[in-house]
């Protein structure tokens, strides 16, 4: 216990309350708009999605573009679980959104098995099949509601349910990258025949980041139904993978840290634009071009690290050994 | 007994016997040569011996345990770790992560407690650096230990992979082209820390150099591969004046 609340932890926990109370005070006093508060939900929901994308696109180096196919997967699974049962609401959420998470990670596991012998290109290919595949099942079934979608799912999440999810998210995706197996994930990442070479199950980590990543992925779209109490299929198409994966790379792959402010600013832009009406989305792919080419300067990811260093020397202090994988380049 | 025994292995390339009929006898301990002109198999063989190819025929028996045909991570667990000709480090992660993720499959704890931070965790992560930081304080890197991999100069580089490959607790360690790219003075320096790694670990290291000086300096025995079959094989001075193999490297 004591070796948890290290410096570090601490400042993240405060830090991570302060915001919390922070976004509360804005909503009760009214000085969010309505419009902006109904944005706090999608932008929590995209932070879990990016998060969970990078360990698989990030760390684990392999391109995957069905990330909306697992969200759909356990949105459905989650909500008609909460439609047909009849449990009390603080257990009925848990559960749908374990049950959504399961579900999506199964999904994981099935097409990670023969997927994930495939490199690049054509994993992309596969898993942005999946996705479309598992949209048009959803699209022609009738216990998913169709094309029409599903109605009548109980509004239960809220914004205080998604900063939860999205901080446990956090937390988990970190902490496993940080461990033995995160440590694998990115060997195998930067050299799979060394990894090989010194023992490491290239199978069972891939397909472990793979599922935690499809997890997650699940989970966010139960909340996603639950806030919105429908679910259309067509909310789930490739460019919802698309956004999840734009959010991952502008934030930079392996940076969680990075994925969460990214998450952010991309699922904010579109709406401070509407004022510009008809310009909105050509404004909106010029500051993305823009966002890209900066980015990838090197001479701003020199000021990013200086800004990082001067961030950990003051608050930090001793610079604590334990070492922040998540701010990295 | 010995520790690894190499009985007529054989690989077939389409029509191309890239190796052919290679035997080899290594005692535990030894520290053992295997040299040969440019494209004689040499790494073919490392590759057998490690599992990246499976060979056509012959058998591989490692501490009286047959091998041959295993996959990588099997073989690497039963006790044969490598380097590469050309490095393969993890570039950008630590040289300490690099070192711990040779000890991965010696301290270990669940994905659970990984991410919930259960105490397995502190303790295998706490077991794992000292030993990382004690296999590269061996080869002098324990300075550099925060810095990423690929900023590491070319020769501590070399190193690094020894130090990885030792984390993987081996029996044998093979070693490819470990010189090569070093000026002389890293090469004298690497002799010292090749012969320093058999004495303190008790290792048994087999090796391909085109270093001569290298490979007479420290190789108690060599074979010499020619267009994938064995030339000779046996004490390294003698070997090394034998006209044949001389012929071999500098044509007639």
């Amino acid at each position: 216990m004591k070796k948890l609340l290290n410096r570090k932890n601490i400042i993240s926990i405060l830090m991570a309350i302060l915001v919390y109370v922070l976004i509360t005070c804005l909503v009760s006093s009214g000085i969010l708009s309505r419009h902006y508060q109904s944005l706090l939900v999608p932008v929590g929901i995209n932070i879990i999605l990016a998060v969970s994308l990078n360990l698989t696109v990030g760390f684990l180096g392999e391109l995957t573009l069905g990330h909306a196919g697992f969200m759909s997967v356990g949105a459905y699974a989650g909500c008609i679980f909460s439609i047909y049962s009849n449990l009390p609401v603080y257990i009925e959420l848990p559960l749908s959104l374990i049950i959504g998470g399961l579900v999506a990670a199964l999904f994981g596991v099935i097409i990670g098995i023969p997927a994930l012998r495939l490199k690049g290109d054509y994993l992309a290919i596969v898993t942005l099949a999946f996705g479309e595949i598992i949209r048009s099942v959803f699209t022609n079934l009738e216990i998913t509601g169709g094309a029409g979608g599903l109605k009548g799912i109980d509004k239960t999440s809220n914004y205080t349910i998604v900063y939860i999810i999205a901080i446990i998210t956090i937390i988990v995706i970190s902490n496993l990258v940080r461990s033995r197996h995160g440590r694998a994930i990115c060997a195998i990442r930067d050299n799979i025949i060394a990894a090989e070479s010194v023992g490491i199950n290239v199978v069972y980590h891939k397909l472990l980041a793979f599922v935690i990543a499809a997890f997650f992925a699940g989970v966010a779209g139960v909340l996603y139904g639950q806030n919105l109490g429908i679910l259309k299929p067509s909310t789930f198409d490739f460019n919802k993978s698309i956004e999840i994966l734009v959010i991952v790379v502008l934030g930079g792959m392996g940076s969680i840290a990075g994925s969460i402010i990214s998450a952010v600013i991309i699922t904010l832009l579109p709406e401070v634009l509407r004022g510009l009406a008809d310009y909105r989305m050509l404004i909106y792919a010029v500051v993305l071009i823009a966002m890209m080419i900066l980015n990838s300067s090197p001479k701003f990811a020199e000021f990013k690290q200086e800004v990082v260093h001067k961030l950990k020397g003051n608050k930090v202090g001793e610079g604590k050994e334990e070492g922040d994988g998540s701010i990295r380049g | 007994m010995a520790l690894l025994e190499v009985n007529n292995l054989t690989i077939v390339f389409g029509g191309l016997h890239a190796v052919d009929d290679f035997s080899l006898k290594i005692e535990k301990g030894q520290l053992y040569g295997l040299i040969g002109p440019n494209g004689a198999g040499k790494t073919t063989c490392f590759n057998m011996l490690t599992g990246v190819y499976k060979p056509t025929g012959g058998r591989i028996i490692l501490d009286g345990e047959e091998i041959t045909g295993k996959s990588t991570i099997e073989i690497n667990k039963k006790g044969i770790a490598r380097t590469f000709q050309n490095i393969r480090l993890f570039h950008n992660m630590t040289v300490l992560d690099n070192v711990k993720i040779g000890l991965n499959n010696q301290k270990k704890y669940s994905v659970a407690e990984g991410i919930f931070r259960l105490p397995r965790y502190f303790k295998a992560e706490k077991e794992m650096d000292e030993k990382a930081i004690s296999l590269l304080s061996v080869f002098d890197l324990d300075k550099e230990k925060d810095i990423l991999a690929s900023n590491l100069p070319y020769g501590k580089q070399r190193k690094l992979e020894i130090a990885r490959a030792l984390a993987t607790n081996p029996k044998l360690l093979l070693l490819d082209e470990p010189a090569a790219g070093m000026n002389p003075n890293e090469t004298a320096e690497l002799m010292k820390t090749i012969r320093f790694v058999r004495d303190k670990f008790n290792m048994t290291i087999l090796l391909i150099e085109h270093d001569m000086k290298l490979v007479s300096g420290i190789c108690e025995e060599i074979t010499v591969l020619n267009f994938g079959k064995e030339l000779t094989h046996g004490e390294t001075s003698k070997v090394l004046n034998n006209p044949e193999v001389i012929k071999a490297y500098l044509g007639e």
